[in-house]
């Protein structure tokens, strides 16, 4: 069914800090290794040793150069990935009912078996969430990991996404933000949050926290009162008689 | 958007089918006989040929029988639908004509379906905001005049066809004045696709991968762009020649010479309107 649900019961999503993010691309490589194993089929590489590499990703790491008003360009990390719209574009124009968001979490998934590969789903997408494997000519996204966070055969710290466990500097976050006192929730509310491309009324779910404000340079050198020296005792004679004799 | 062949061809000859069997079915000039046999037999060659080379771009094309499930929201699934129910309408219209009967009422069921598959097919394009050159009701009427002006041309009428080729021509010269404002009046950048506008204006660093990826490929397709301008002129040309070669040649050949010279047009036009347009996702790379 790729009618979208009224209501879902949750609102599992991502909050990624783009503070902390370091642009490493752990999360890259966790999602692809995780997800060559997990749901569905691998993510296939075409020409991966040649000339010419190519392959399947449901995430990806841009960097981006800000330049603010005042001060210095600051370099920002911005992974982008599948944000689980509530109004997800994606799902409504599938044909064949093999895009759907579910009633219980909102997770936006691909039923592969379903999929004829049309590819209208990517069209759809503002974000780049959806890449066709040109291996398995259907089309692929992230799960939010739904073969781990609800896995019983993983340990309980392992039951979220990949990306979010993987990350080094802590700057991928998992939660329900559909429930106001999550810890995402809180996050989102403390650090103001924002969804992407809001114009195009998508209804993301998950939200990016904005880099905190950087320190301003003080003009003065810290080394300043070191350079107030008074002469004393025979420094202070031959400062006052060289001074006198120019 | 990349502009991929086999969506080309089935966007442009399907197109002209359904378009060719609206006019056959409206009863203006129906053929009998063997005539009704060679134009029916045309118009669904055309039609269904056209539908079966867009499988082409399918990645599981044995599924595509799925595609009839989703109705309610999708166009491609209605598209599948009002397709097959066109093609078999047409075919009491068909048989009738060969027993040297007209279309009738029914006739213009008919027609309306095959002018309802053409809109459905310009739907998919025309629904897509992450598109916004497509993103404009002047989408379905380009898509509904070519297939209306190449029917004309085929069936012949040679008066409907020319003043349709005139129209389609100015139409295809505002839709291209219209579509190059249409991305910067949606208003999406790079600031609002990273929301760091809020701190500055951002441009790109460096990029997620070195390599190309199925989104750069599929809709971040630039160098079909090279020669806009030109095919511009050959898209309006091509359409409006008709108008010209149809009262000044009334033969065979005539029909033949505007029928070539509506499909340069066409597939030129066809070609810019994926070449030339625009997915926001490029924001993400500094490229649209």
């Amino acid at each position: 069914m790729t009618r979208l649900p009224s209501h879902t019961d949750r609102k599992l999503g991502l909050v990624i800090d783009l503070d902390t993010c370091v642009g490493c691309h752990a999360c890259v490589t966790a999602c692809k290794g995780w997800n060559d194993q997990g749901y569905g089929v691998p993510l296939s590489d075409q020409d991966a040793y040649g000339a010419d590499p190519s392959g399947t990703f449901l995430n990806r790491v841009h960097s981006y150069e800000v330049q603010p008003q005042e001060g210095a360009a600051q370099i920002i990390n911005f992974p982008r990935s599948c944000l689980h719209c509530e109004d997800a574009p994606c799902v409504t124009v599938c044909p064949t009912g093999a895009s759907y968001k579910r009633v219980e979490d909102g997770i936006v998934l691909v039923n592969e078996s379903a999929c004829i590969g049309c590819g209208l789903c990517a069209w759809a997408c503002p974000y780049g969430a959806r890449e066709l494997d040109a291996e398995a000519g259907v089309m692929k996204k992230c799960t939010l990991c739904v073969d781990r966070i609800y896995n019983e055969n993983l340990p309980e710290e392992d039951r979220e996404p990949a990306c979010v466990r993987t990350c080094p500097t802590g700057a991928r976050h998992f939660g329900d933000l559909g429930d106001p006192d999550s810890d995402v929730s809180r996050l989102v509310a403390a650090r103001e949050g924002f969804a992407l491309m809001p114009e195009l009324r998508t209804r993301p779910v998950n939200r990016y926290l904005p880099p905190r404000r950087k320190d301003a340079r003080e003009d003065v050198s810290l080394l300043a009162p070191l350079l107030d020296l008074e002469a004393r005792g025979f420094a202070a004679w031959l400062d006052r008689m060289l001074g006198k004799m120019g | 958007m990349n502009p991929a062949p086999s969506v080309i061809i089935f966007t442009v000859l399907s197109g002209l089918g359904f378009g060719y069997l609206a006019w056959l079915c409206a009863g203006l000039a129906t053929p009998a006989g063997i005539g009704a046999f060679l134009a029916f037999g045309a118009g669904y060659a055309l039609a269904a040929g056209g539908l079966l080379a867009s499988t082409f771009h399918l990645g599981q094309p044995k599924r595509a029988w799925r595609a009839f499930t989703q109705w309610r929201s999708s166009w491609l699934s209605r598209e599948a639908w009002v397709s097959v129910a066109a093609l078999l309408a047409v075919a009491p219209v068909a048989l009738g004509a060969l027993a040297g009967k007209e279309p009738g009422l029914w006739g213009l069921v008919a027609a309306a379906l095959c002018l309802g598959t053409v809109l459905c097919t310009s739907m998919i394009y025309a629904q897509l905001a992450t598109v916004p050159r497509w993103n404009h009701p002047l989408v379905p009427v380009t898509f509904q005049l070519f297939a209306l002006a190449g029917g004309a041309i085929l069936l012949p009428l040679p008066l409907v066809a020319a003043v349709l080729g005139v129209v389609l021509a100015g139409v295809l010269a505002i839709g291209f004045r219209i579509g190059d404002a249409r991305f910067a009046g949606a208003g999406s950048t790079l600031a609002t696709a990273t929301g760091l506008g809020r701190i500055g204006a951002p441009r790109v660093f460096e990029q997620p991968h070195t390599g190309g990826n199925y989104l750069t490929r599929e809709m971040i397709h630039v160098v079909g762009r090279r020669h806009a301008a030109r095919l511009r002129r050959i898209a309006v040309a091509g359409v409006v020649l008709p108008a010209l070669i149809l009262p000044l040649l009334p033969s065979v050949a005539g029909v033949a010479l505007a029928l070539c010279a509506h499909l340069v047009g066409a597939f030129a036009a066809r070609w810019l309107f994926f070449a030339e347009a625009e997915h926001v996702v490029g924001l993400y790379y500094g490229r649209r």
